[in-house]
């Protein structure tokens, strides 16, 4: 079983990318885009910024599948467009590339069931507007939600009616994996792994298994989603990770959320799709592709106490989970952690959660972990759950592929001060994460 | 044989040592068997919510379920699980104890969970509410403000967070102390059957010796049967709710909700061995595709699920033209999808046929959905359970409600009463199937663990 993974392809969707080339052009410049959320009134809520994507899904579909964008809520939207995006950047010819491609010689034709599939996603709000449109023709007479006339015994413009026929579709959370499967035609294992934070790195972690068992050669793998509705917002304020910027619109957002500094007002969310191609590494090279980076080490554990508002109890200050975690994955790599040339971390912003994270890499890394450049991704687009992993994992393989930090890395030990980015000899990049409800995943990255 | 799984070494062979489910026919093990092998239905309008005028208005309710009969001290951690979560407790619970890990445990960095967990229920008064009023009547378009204030006055952080599906696994993790992987999946109606194929594959790699996997669900509450009714997917018989969900029959109209969870304790033989814990059975084969066909429909010739079949017995080493020394087919049972959809019991009996040809009729092929209604996401590892016990007991339980075959669904059918194989050699191998909405298929074969 001795089937080595590596990554061709990515597709860094979010507010300060769309490409490979320009998700490097941004970290090497230091870019931020943490912005107001525009696309409905959020004053209302705690936090009313974001990093937000600029895309429009039809613009990344076949012709043919334009009609099918119409049943995708946002997050499948972000995962069929980052997927394109990876499968584009990997060289990738697929049953969604356009025929003048199919016909060229340039690009890889898959083997649609030797590639699998697998995407980090999240729960999927029901449009609140849509819902709140239908539920107002449903209301008795002191004005309350009443089921009996929801029901379509009254006839066909009764309450449910309302909702579009394929309404459920829209928010299943396999959606993400199920459109992206048809539009490029994948045939081999496919799942959808629920994990928030960690459901990326969970995702690229089956997929690299997949692989290693020879259940698949490729895999598109990562995650996509976009809380910036009513609801999530809603929620994720509820869950203690949301900064509250309520009614302070002349603050720069940018400079409210600060990972692993005691200064942090919080955190603030983003949308992203987070997609890469992985791949078995003699099929990589049979092909010719360009590989970015090897998978060589990965680890996952459970948290008994992650801090949630749930549980009647104090979490401790350190994410033992996570540390196991660590380990794991740097063993598995066959490496010692000082060999660790970079971490990219959650650094959510929330200091209660960033001191348990900082306090698991000081625990699997030594005195190490307080000087090893820390490359922090929430304050650049915000934290964006499912997608973040797999946005940090392609930020890792650039470095290793460019041989190169980018702007505004960090350290524990001195977090208020940020490097310039640089040429640096980089052998290993650790990538490590913990979710919401304690699930806690690491991956190793080595240069090739 | 070659690369088939109980070739390999023992630290990679996957065996079941504890189950334990929550249905809608009740909680027990054995006495849910002995209800399934007598064809009852679990079928009856909805008591959940008022549903009286909705066009589907019956399901399968899980009834007198109560955490404190499982537990002495259901309160505290637990006290905010949603009732899915509930499920999910309470059926670990029994197959914890059925695996002697409640008296014996082993080191928790290597037990994890690996679940196909359903989302929970909303919180419906205060959801409602604040949709509501945040309706403007006047400028006929939703108001965002309105919806916040209204909701930060009538939501509350607890029901909303045990929302996340994800949540389930958490309280599975805390009750029994497991702290290795942890995951959970949404593949639809595929969830659980993947996640304990996915589970058996995290132990024959190595990430664990140990995996709590399972699933648990439940949408019988006002959207999760508004969902199905408007895609037509749910059988509207309500002059006659318990023989609604009817696979393979000529008059099917559509499938019937059940809720409930199945819970089971997958196990590295080496350390089922090292533990001399009772074996029920062995995970000998898993395969996953996905249809890449359409959103709405299954590819008609069900090369997808055939393709999941397929491949979970090249794992197994079962080649599925091959006949025993009694003439039968090496699988003796295939635990159908069958969901009583027009779609699906036909595709699915095209994939059965596709893969055993000349052999498909030989092989007995039965949908307990016609008696516990499709649990969706606990679906498949309820299943699987009843796979467990056809092989602990040799008796195939039937599909209810068949009288009239439909043509394309022709098979080697159990219609209405549970079949005795004791006489033929017991039932040693079987197949479970379950296929998600968005053409995601997967299959697990067990075996009769001989050593």
């Amino acid at each position: 079983m001795n089937r080595s993974v590596v990554i061709t392809g990515m597709g860094p969707l979010c507010s300060i990318a769309d490409s490979a080339e320009s998700f490097w052009d941004a970290l090497t410049q230091g870019a931020t885009s943490i912005t107001p959320i525009d696309t409905f009134d959020a004053s209302g809520f705690s936090c009313p910024f974001a990093g937000q994507v600029e895309a429009n899904v039809r613009d990344w579909v076949p012709k043919s599948y334009r009609k099918a964008t119409k049943v995708m809520a946002r997050d499948t939207e972000l995962a069929v467009i980052a997927a394109k995006i990876a499968a584009d950047d990997a060289g990738l010819l697929t049953s969604g590339s356009p025929e003048e491609e199919l016909e060229s010689t340039n690009g890889f034709q898959i083997n649609p069931i030797r590639t699998g599939c697998q995407i980090g996603a999240g729960l999927i709000a029901a449009d609140t507007a849509e819902m709140s449109r239908a539920v107002v023709t449903a209301t008795d007479d002191s004005g309350t939600f009443n089921t009996q006339s929801w029901g379509t015994e009254d006839g066909a413009d009764a309450g449910m009616n309302n909702l579009p026929p394929l309404w459920l579709l829209k928010y299943l959370p396999n959606m993400l994996a199920c459109h992206v499967t048809i539009i490029h035609g994948l045939k081999g294992p496919s799942n959808t792994i629920m994990g928030a934070e960690a459901g990326a790195l969970l995702s690229i972690i089956e997929s690299a298994r997949v692989i290693q068992r020879d259940a698949a050669d490729m895999c598109l793998t990562g995650g996509a989603e976009s809380r910036l509705n009513p609801l999530g917002l809603l929620r994720w304020d509820y869950a203690g990770r949301l900064a509250n910027l309520k009614d302070q619109s002349d603050i720069d957002p940018t400079q409210a959320i600060k990972p692993f500094d005691s200064s942090s007002q919080g955190s603030i969310m983003g949308e992203a799709g987070g997609m890469l191609v992985v791949e078995e590494e003699s099929h990589a090279k049979s092909r010719g592709a360009r590989a970015y980076a090897r998978i060589s080490g990965f680890g996952s554990a459970q948290s008994l106490n992650p801090p949630l508002p749930i549980f009647n109890e104090t979490p401790p200050t350190t994410d033992e989970a996570m540390s196991r975690a660590i380990t794991t994955a740097i063993k598995q790599a066959g490496i010692e952690p000082h060999e660790i040339d970079a971490v990219l971390p959650l650094g959510i912003g929330q200091s209660d959660l960033d001191i348990r994270e900082a306090n698991a890499l000081r625990n699997a890394l030594g005195e190490h972990a307080e000087t090893v450049s820390l490359v922090n991704l929430c304050n650049r687009i915000g934290n964006t759950l499912s997608a973040h992993a797999g946005v940090m994992t392609a930020a890792g393989a650039l470095m290793l592929h460019h041989q190169h930090l980018p702007a505004n890395t960090t350290t524990l030990s001195n977090s208020g001060f940020f490097c310039p980015d640089k040429k640096a000899e980089l052998h290993h990049v650790l990538i490590c994460t913990s979710s919401l409800a304690g699930q806690c995943a690491a991956l190793v990255l080595s240069k090739l | 044989m070659p690369n088939t799984t109980i070739n390999l070494p023992d630290e990679q062979r996957v065996v079941v040592t504890g189950s334990g489910w929550v249905t809608p026919l009740g909680s027990d093990i054995n006495s849910v068997w002995e209800r399934l092998l007598n064809a009852e239905s679990a079928v009856a309008p909805i008591t959940h919510f008022d549903a009286s005028t909705f066009a589907t208005n019956f399901a399968a309710e899980v009834s007198d379920f109560n955490l404190s009969d499982f537990f002495d001290d259901p309160k505290g951690t637990h006290d905010t699980a949603g009732r899915s979560t509930q499920f999910a407790l309470a059926a670990c619970h029994n197959a914890f104890k059925q695996s002697g890990l409640d008296t014996n445990p082993i080191d928790p960095t290597r037990i994890g969970v690996y679940l196909g967990a359903g989302e929970g229920v909303l919180d419906y008064e205060p959801y409602m509410a604040a949709n509501v009023a945040a309706w403007d009547h006047d400028a006929r378009a939703f108001n965002p403000k309105t919806w916040a204030d209204v909701a930060y006055q009538g939501m509350t952080p607890a029901p909303e967070l045990e929302q996340e599906p994800q949540l389930t696994a958490l309280h599975l993790a805390k009750r029994f102390n497991a702290q290795g992987p942890n995951l959970n999946c949404m593949t639809a109606c595929a969830a659980s059957t993947q996640a304990i194929g996915e589970a058996a594959e995290l132990i024959r790699q190595g990430d664990a010796d140990i995996m709590i996997a399972g699933g648990a669900h439940s949408m019988i509450h006002t959207l999760g049967i508004t969902g199905f009714i408007r895609l037509t997917a749910m059988s509207t018989r309500r002059d006659d709710p318990t023989t609604a969900s009817r696979p393979f029959d000529v008059s099917r109209n559509g499938f019937v909700m059940g809720e409930g969870a199945g819970i089971v304790i997958l196990e590295s033989l080496a350390s089922a061995k090292a533990r001399g814990a009772n074996i029920l059975a062995e995970v000998s084969g898993f395969g996953s595709t996905a249809d890449a066909y359409r959103i709405t429909d299954i590819h008609p010739d069900g090369q997808g699920g055939a393709g999941a079949m397929q491949m979970a017995l090249d794992q197994a080493g079962i080649n599925p033209a091959d006949l025993d020394d009694n003439g039968r087919p090496l699988v003796h049972w295939i635990n159908a999808h069958g969901t009583s959809t027009q779609e699906n019991d036909k595709t699915e009996s095209n994939a059965v046929r596709s893969v055993f040809k000349d052999n498909a009729m030989k092989v007995p092929f039965s949908s307990v959905k016609s008696m516990l209604g499709h649990l969706i996401q606990a679906a498949g590892a309820v299943e699987f359970i009843t796979c467990l016990k056809a092989i602990e007991t040799g008796v195939i339980p039937p599909t209810a409600n068949l009288k009239e075959v439909d043509p394309v669904c022709g098979l080697d059918h159990i219609p209405g009463e549970a079949r005795d194989c004791n006489p033929i050699g017991g039932v040693t191998t079987t197949l479970s199937n379950s296929f998600g909405f968005g053409g995601q298929n997967d299959c697990v074969c067990l075996t009769k663990y001989t050593g």
